[in-house]
């Protein structure tokens, strides 16, 4: 029997998610720590940091200690017509810290629906993430984007590559004014510019979102974008869903809808996902995929309340008391349920709610 | 409860004063004492001052949920916040400035002294330009007086400062503004709030225009 106070928040979270994801069909995906070099070399733009922990294996084989997972899925499974492989994944990587720059061993938790993927995938691979998020708090929302979308307006103004990632920029920092900079370098006209800069403004509640993007011009992807909202409307969750299309993600790699959770106290999103069929194409697969991965690290700020004792009973004995009524003294602490340490002297850090001194005990 | 940073110096009392006329006064920010935080519990919002170079760190970290930092920071230190809005106030350049008689000819290496090394570097790969960077945390103006580097990017506002040492401004790299940010976190979980606040000092900055 497992003592559940015991555990870590991010250990009770991730024990939680495995039930969740194994209800939905997924399996969990164990693998190897490491992975060949070059596939990360081949792809660093994919990770979340670009750095990787190296070394020769005893052939000789330049080798890794995992910074991303999804890779290694990709990687190892094969395209099937009308196949979806369904896996969750709770794996430690390795990569840089964000804040120490320092390598970071990071646990991560995270599922992926690869294969033919349609849109009750990508719904139920979102509300997966939702309902993860809601293992943490009951206070998360979950943004939701559509690259495709997102690309189809900016491009339909002026399609130069470096203009496009300007402005994809800028609409992720809801940036407006230097929006207004780079369309006036470009020679865009202000129509072009008022079209675009209306990717800024959407977000809120969904059904306010699509009545928006209908006002912007006639989208072909408009139509998925309602289906998703009336299945995710249809979810005890949906209050917790928007849409935000600053919310977006690399263009090589991801497409279709992208998205990212945040929970309460915590400073950054701790999800994050999408559709990744450009990824796979990079990687010469036919198969469409979606997933997420969930950084457990990031809630390490929530539940850190110091439980106010360390042990119940500190023990304390020498060398003349009697082991026997030292060893009873304790089945008898532990037997009730309590828990003791033994020790000769007190030691400094140690909080304990009662001090039993057996050098002092006839 | 809306947290918000401002950065200390000038530019942060004209940007307090600005948010004052648009309604976030919060009159104990001007008593003479040591207090590091200012709150105004009626209008639900606190105010603290940081040095201007840490407002996106608490920022980022959601210790404010909005603050105000000149666009040289957000690009040094790209941290990830939305920029909401340009201010329209601190206005001035990132610039490459030198010795009045400097010319670049491309023929070695470019010594370049600078604090922002990461608008350096963007600036000068841009131009394919082979640089060695010299991070100097001050007085940047010495160094090319002194032989230490052959030219210096910094901000320039008024160019006096140049051109009392015989300098001056070579190329200017981009304009500087004070812009509005805010957590990306904090703007899902206060968005009413913050919507709030940035129209009335959208208001403002528009009123003054």
């Amino acid at each position: 029997m497992i003592d559940d106070s015991l555990m870590r928040f991010e250990e009770k979270v991730s024990y939680s998610l495995r039930s969740l994801y194994k209800k939905y069909g997924y399996l969990p995906y164990k693998m190897s720590k490491f992975e060949e070099y070059e596939l990360y070399i081949r792809n660093k733009d994919f990770l979340v940091s670009d750095r990787v922990i190296a070394f020769n294996d005893t052939n000789g084989k330049l080798m890794a200690l995992k910074p991303d997972v999804t890779l290694s899925i990709i990687k190892a499974g094969e395209d099937i017509k009308g196949v979806k492989q369904k896996v969750f994944y709770n794996e430690n990587v390795y990569r840089v810290s964000e804040s120490t720059h320092r390598f970071k061993e990071i646990m991560q938790t995270g599922l992926e629906c690869i294969g033919d993927i349609d849109i009750y995938d990508i719904y139920e691979v979102i509300t997966l993430a939702a309902r993860s998020l809601a293992e943490i708090s009951d206070d998360f929302y979950i943004e939701i984007s559509n690259m495709d979308i997102v690309y189809f307006v900016i491009s339909s103004v002026c399609d130069d590559k470096k203009f496009v990632s300007q402005v994809l920029k800028c609409i992720s920092q809801k940036n407006a004014h230097d929006l207004k900079k780079i369309c006036e370098e470009y020679s865009v006209e202000f129509g072009g510019y008022k079209k675009i800069s209306s990717l800024i403004s959407l977000y809120g509640e969904m059904g306010e979102v699509i009545e928006k993007i209908k006002e912007i011009s006639d989208i072909p992807q408009t139509g998925d974008l309602i289906t998703l909202s009336n299945l995710l409307c249809n979810t005890s969750l949906s209050e917790r869903i928007k849409f935000d299309f600053s919310a977006l993600n690399d263009i090589n790699y991801y497409n279709g809808f992208v998205f990212r959770g945040f929970v309460k106290d915590v400073f950054c999103s701790v999800l994050s996902g999408g559709q990744y069929d450009n990824m796979m194409k990079k990687m010469n697969r036919k198969s469409s995929a979606v997933g997420f991965a969930l950084y457990l690290d990031r809630i390490d700020d929530l539940n850190r309340q110091m439980p106010e004792f360390d042990v119940d009973y500190l023990l304390i004995y020498d060398n003349s008391t009697d082991v026997l009524k030292l060893s009873n003294k304790v089945n008898e602490i532990t037997a009730s349920g309590f828990t003791v340490s033994t020790q000769k002297s007190i030691p400094g850090k140690l909080r304990y709610k009662e001090l039993i001194d057996l050098t002092k005990e006839g | 409860m809306l947290n918000i940073a401002l950065p200390k110096g000038r530019l942060g009392e004209k940007v307090y004063e600005l948010f004052e006329k648009a309604g976030y006064d919060c009159p104990s920010i001007k008593e003479k004492n040591r207090k590091l935080i200012f709150e105004n519990k009626e209008k639900g919002i606190s105010f603290f001052w940081v040095k201007p170079s840490d407002v996106s760190i608490y920022v980022e970290r959601s210790a404010a949920d909005i603050g105000v930092a000149g666009k040289d920071i957000l690009l040094e230190y790209k941290p990830d916040v939305y920029e909401l809005f340009d201010l329209g106030v601190g206005k001035c350049n990132m610039a490459v400035a030198a010795k009045k008689e400097f010319r670049d000819n491309g023929m070695r290496v470019l010594k370049v002294a600078t604090k922002f090394t990461n608008i350096a570097s963007d600036y000068y790969a841009g131009l394919g330009r082979d640089i060695d960077i010299i991070k100097l945390n001050g007085s940047i103006e010495l160094a090319p007086i002194l032989g230490l580097s052959d030219v210096i990017v910094d901000i320039v506002e008024t160019g006096k400062t140049l051109k009392e040492n015989n300098l001056e401004v070579k190329d200017i790299i981009l304009p500087i503004s004070a812009r509005l940010i805010a957590n990306k976190a904090s703007f899902n979980f206060k968005r009413e709030k913050i919507e709030k606040l940035i129209s009335a000092i959208k208001g403002q900055v528009e009123n003054s225009d």
